[in-house]
Parts: structure tokens; sequence; C-alpha cells
């Protein structure tokens, strides 16, 4: 009764394959978000109305952005980066056109993380800092950046993770991966073996992403006693 | 000579949409050169506002600060930050980074100021040596006491090679005997490099331990200010008179009856002069409160006695007390 789970070779490798995308996807989009998301939850907490160099006009701006884009549900907000993957890969299809959407469908969300990782850093230490005649750069790089280094592993990994999600649904509107296959065989064809591999799959996947964030925020935390 | 730092009508108020505070009503003050100022005060009177002012981290509303003689609400941002590498400061919950070690913390400073990293690590590691905590350059905020941590936090702000060193509850998170060596440090810090030192408390002991000058801040106002003996020996304002006698419980007991206290300028011991005045006038006195204080390098006792009912033999044991030269303060205005 098992036969019909058995996969075969040529299964085996297209699974791979699409597990290889699916990976690929989610740290380059993920690598992308942090390039936009990065500097905006930055900006969200320095130019905020208490912040270091209070920027009231931007900081509505960013947040407005932040909120709709925020609101808007994924896979319509890749259903309107369409035009634009198309635009910068040549394709509406496909794991490039994909990581172009979940760039701008992820980044927002990073911003949240980033800014709520930087909020947490005490005030105390920032006032300290400013006492010492640093400027808002430096305070930005070595007291934000350095006292929330922990906190922003461990937001990067919810994105990460995220981000993995997002590819697997990205399959229903024709992005590569894990995703995709699942859509192909297990929803178009109900070829249950496939499907269930490609959940075995993803969940292997988000176990990983876990393992390692949880890991190097442990090695870097020194605020823990042990 | 031109004070350190001169406050001069210094006001702040903070405004938020459903309610303001004046946390300071013009202020004047003059900070000397080498003094060690206590800054003293109840919680929220205003005396972190009064600090933070100092370096401008808090920009006074109204009033001007002088910092060597320089106004500071002149200076351009730049010259604001050159400013406050001059002036460095230290908190009650120490303000480390945690997730640097010991040695990283006491660059810091350095690196902002943009000293190169060898010679840094070097004045780091002299800094350390001061503050006796040289085997824990490793070791990360979290690992140490709250007296080592502070003590980082000094370590840190002598790498500024600062003029002015600001101390806002410095010692408030720790224990008796810490705070004392805390304060110790201090001193030896201030005879070795001479630093103008300012330090806010709530403490009346540690203003006595430490303080050449004291003022009080009650309210967001200047109550009162003078040398330590001055203000230790006569304090004028209530809220100097609430502040000397702080921490004594037994103070309640002295709103129905007739107190005073004596203070003792020399280095005498006071018990013989009580034994015989109780001997002398034949009645007893309840002692309510005793101690000893080594104020300005100078021994100082202050004593307060519950006198008898009888008017007439209160009277002769003040008497007796002033005719032995001790300063003799009657409490009975004293009522909280
Ligand atoms: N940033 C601020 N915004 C509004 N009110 C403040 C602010 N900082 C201090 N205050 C108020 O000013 C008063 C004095 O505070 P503070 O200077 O911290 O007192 P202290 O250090 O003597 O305890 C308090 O009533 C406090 O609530
Ligand atoms: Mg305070």
């Amino acid at each position: 009764m098992w036969s019909e789970f058995q996969l075969s070779g040529a299964e085996i490798s297209m699974l791979l394959e699409a597990a290889g995308t699916s990976v690929y996807m989610t740290l380059a989009s993920t690598l992308f978000a942090y390039i936009i998301g990065l500097p905006a939850g930055i900006l969200l907490v320095v130019c905020a109305p208490r912040g270091l160099k209070p920027l009231p006009v931007l900081h509505k701006v960013l947040d407005i952005i932040v909120n709709i884009t925020r609101s808007v549900p994924f896979l319509i907000l890749m259903l309107l980066a369409t035009p634009l993957a198309r635009a910068i890969t040549g394709k509406s299809y496909g794991a490039n056109a994909t990581i172009i959407s979940l760039t701008l469908a992820a980044a927002p969300f990073v911003a949240r993380l980033v800014e709520s990782s930087l909020l947490e850093v005490d005030k105390g230490v920032i006032e300290a800092a400013q006492s010492m005649g640093a400027g808002t750069w430096s305070i930005v790089c070595k007291v934000l950046i350095g006292e929330a280094r922990v906190s922003l592993i461990v937001g990067s990994t919810i994105a990460l993770g995220t981000v993995l999600g997002y590819t697997a649904m990205s399959g229903a509107i024709g992005g590569g991966g894990l995703g995709d296959v699942a859509i192909r065989y297990g929803y178009n064809r109900w070829v249950t073996r496939i499907l269930y591999a490609t959940v075995v799959l993803l969940v292997i996947l988000m176990q990983l992403i876990q393992m390692a964030g949880t890991g190097l925020s442990k090695k870097l935390d020194k605020r823990l006693t042990d | 000579m031109e004070p350190m730092i001169r406050i001069e009508n210094v006001s702040k108020t903070f405004k938020s949409k459903d309610n303001t505070v004046e946390a300071l009503k013009g202020i004047s003050l003059d900070i000397g050169t080498g003094d060690i100022y206590g800054i003293i005060g109840m919680s929220g009177a205003g005396k972190s506002t009064l600090v933070r002012c100092l370096n401008f981290l808090e920009r006074p509303t109204e009033g001007t600060i002088y910092v060597e003689g320089k106004d500071l609400s002149a200076m351009s941002g730049r010259e604001l930050l050159k400013m406050r590498r001059s002036v460095a400061m230290i908190f009650q919950h120490f303000n480390l980074l945690m997730q640097r070690t010991v040695l990283d913390n006491v660059c810091f400073p350095m690196e902002i100021a943009g000293t190169n990293k060898k010679e840094a690590r070097k004045k780091a590691r002299e800094f350390l040596k001061i503050v006796d905590l040289s085997e824990k350059e490793k070791a990360y905020p979290a690992q140490l006491s709250g007296g080592q941590k502070q003590r980082v936090a000094i370590a840190r702000a002598l790498a500024m090679d600062p003029k002015i060193l600001l101390c806002d509850e410095a010692t408030s998170a720790l224990d008796p005997t810490t705070t004392k060596s805390i304060l110790a440090l201090l001193k030896d810090i201030h005879a070795k490099y001479g630093i103008t030192i300012v330090i806010i408390t709530h403490s009346m002991e540690v203003v006595q331990e430490i303080c050449t000058r004291v003022a009080i801040i009650d309210g967001g106002e200047l109550a009162e200010s003078g040398t330590v003996e001055e203000v230790f020996a006569s304090p004028k304002s209530r809220a100097a008179r609430k502040l000397v006698y702080q921490g004594e419980r037994k103070v309640a007991m002295m709103k129905s009856k007739r107190c005073i206290r004596i203070v003792f300028s020399e280095n005498s011991s006071f018990e013989p002069v009580i034994a015989n005045m109780v001997l002398e006038c034949k009645a007893s006195v309840n002692i309510l409160l005793a101690d000893t204080k080594d104020i300005g390098g100078t021994a100082r006792g202050q004593m307060v006695l519950q006198l008898p009912e009888d008017v007439q033999v209160a009277e002769r044991m003040i008497a007796y007390l002033k005719e032995r030269n001790l300063a003799v303060e009657e409490l009975t205005d004293y009522v909280e």
C-alpha cells in the first residue's frame, strides 16, 4: 500500500530542484527587502517625533506608505507588482520575476521589524552616547544597530520564514519553486505523494532557517550570563 | 574667578497636548572650578532635568547656561557635540553598551572622538586600572555587579578626558557599602585630576560624604545653597530641613514635643556633655537621633533631643548647652 507514496527518481530530482529555486527566491528577495527595509526602518525610528532627528513630515509619509502596503494582502500586492517585474526581468512569471514582487511585498514588513528592534534599545544608553558628543550617524551605527543586533537577527529569521511562505503562495500565480510544484502536481493533477513531499520539504526548510537564526542570535547575545 | 558652570535664571517647561510641567523655575547657580557640587532634592524635584540642561541634552525654555564662560545656546550643533566631549556623565542605571566588552565600552567615547584604535585601547586599559577592573576587560556588562558596572562607567567617563563630570543618581542603585566605595573613587579622581564634579542625589548622606557645596532643589525651585557645613548645621528652608532629617522615622515624634537639634562642630565626643546636662538639670531627655559624619574633612555630630515638658527645665538645658558653645536649634517649627 506504500507504493503509491514511492517517488520516482525523476520526481525526486524535480522536487530537489524546486526546493533549490525556493531557497534562491527566499534568500534573494529577503536580501533585497532588507536593502529597502533596513534604511526605511532606521528612518522610521530616527525621524520619529521623539527620535534622534525629528523630521515629522518624512516620518508620516513613510509611516503611511508602510501601512498601506502592509494592509494589502500579499497575493494582491504581487499581482500589482507584476508590471514592474516584467519591466525589470522581461517576464511576468518565473523565479526572477517573482523575486521582484516578493521584494516589494516584504520590504514594508522588514521596515516594521527593523523599527521595532531598534525601538527596544535602552533610551539610557542612547542618552549616554549623546552625552559623549556622538552624532546621529554614530548613534545609529554603533548604538542602535550594535545593541539591537540580536533582535535584528531574530527579526530577519522571521522575515526569511515569512518570505519562504510567500514563495510557496507565489506558485499560484506562476512563481517557481515548491509552491509551483505543489500547485501543478498536487492541486491540478492531485498527485498526493508530490503534494506531501513539498510540504515535508517546506517544513524542513523552515526548520533550518529557524535553527540557524536561533543559533546565531544565541551566539551573539552578550546579555545572557552563563 | 569665572565659574566652571553658570546657571542663570534657567526655567524648563515640558509641554504636551494635555498638560504642562514646569520642571525648573528660574534657577541661578554658580559651580566653581574644582568643586564637588551636590544638587539634592526629593524625587521629581527637577534634578535630572537641571543636570541635562548643563550639557544641553535638554534645552532650557528660558535662561542661559555658561560652561567655562561660553553660552551654550549660542553654539552650533557641531560646537555642542564638541563641548559635550569635555563634559562626561554617569547615570543611575550605568547605561553601558550591553553587547560590548568592558574594554570596548571604555573605548567607546574615544571611538566617537576619532582616536585611533590602538591608542584608545592603551588609554582604556589605563583607566580600567584606575577603577581597579583590569582583570575584567574581556567581561560583558551582564557579568558584572552594580558597583563594577558603575566603575566601568567611570572609566568610560575618564576616557573622555573631561573637565566636568556630571553624576545623576550615580549611587542610587547601589547598596551602602558599594556607594561608599564609588564615592571614595570619585574623591580620588577629583584629587588626582581636579575635575569639577556635579553630584545629583536625593540622599543627604551622599552630599555629606563627598560634596563641598550643595544646592537644594524643591519643586523646580532653588530652595537654598551654600557650603555643605552651613546647610547641614543650620538648614534654613523647609526642603533643606526635610532632607537633613530624612530617613529618621522618629521625626514624627517631634510633632507634639519640644525638640532641639545640636550640632557638634568640634572633634569632641558629645556623650559626656549630655550626661552632665542630665545630672545638672535632674531631668531626663529622649535622644531621637545621634550620629557623626565626616564632612569636608572634619568630624561633625548631630543629635536631636526631646526635652522635658517642664518649660523651665527645658530652658535651663538649652542654656547649659549654649554655654558649652554648641549650636542649638529649636525644632518646634519642624512639623511634617
Ligand atoms: N521629557 C519630559 N516630558 C515631560 N515631563 C518631564 C520630562 N522630563 C521630566 N519631566 C517632569 O519634570 C519633573 C522633574 O523631573 P526630573 O528632573 O526627572 O526629577 P528628579 O530627577 O529630581 O526626580 C517631573 O515632574 C517629571 O515628570
Ligand atoms: Mg532623576
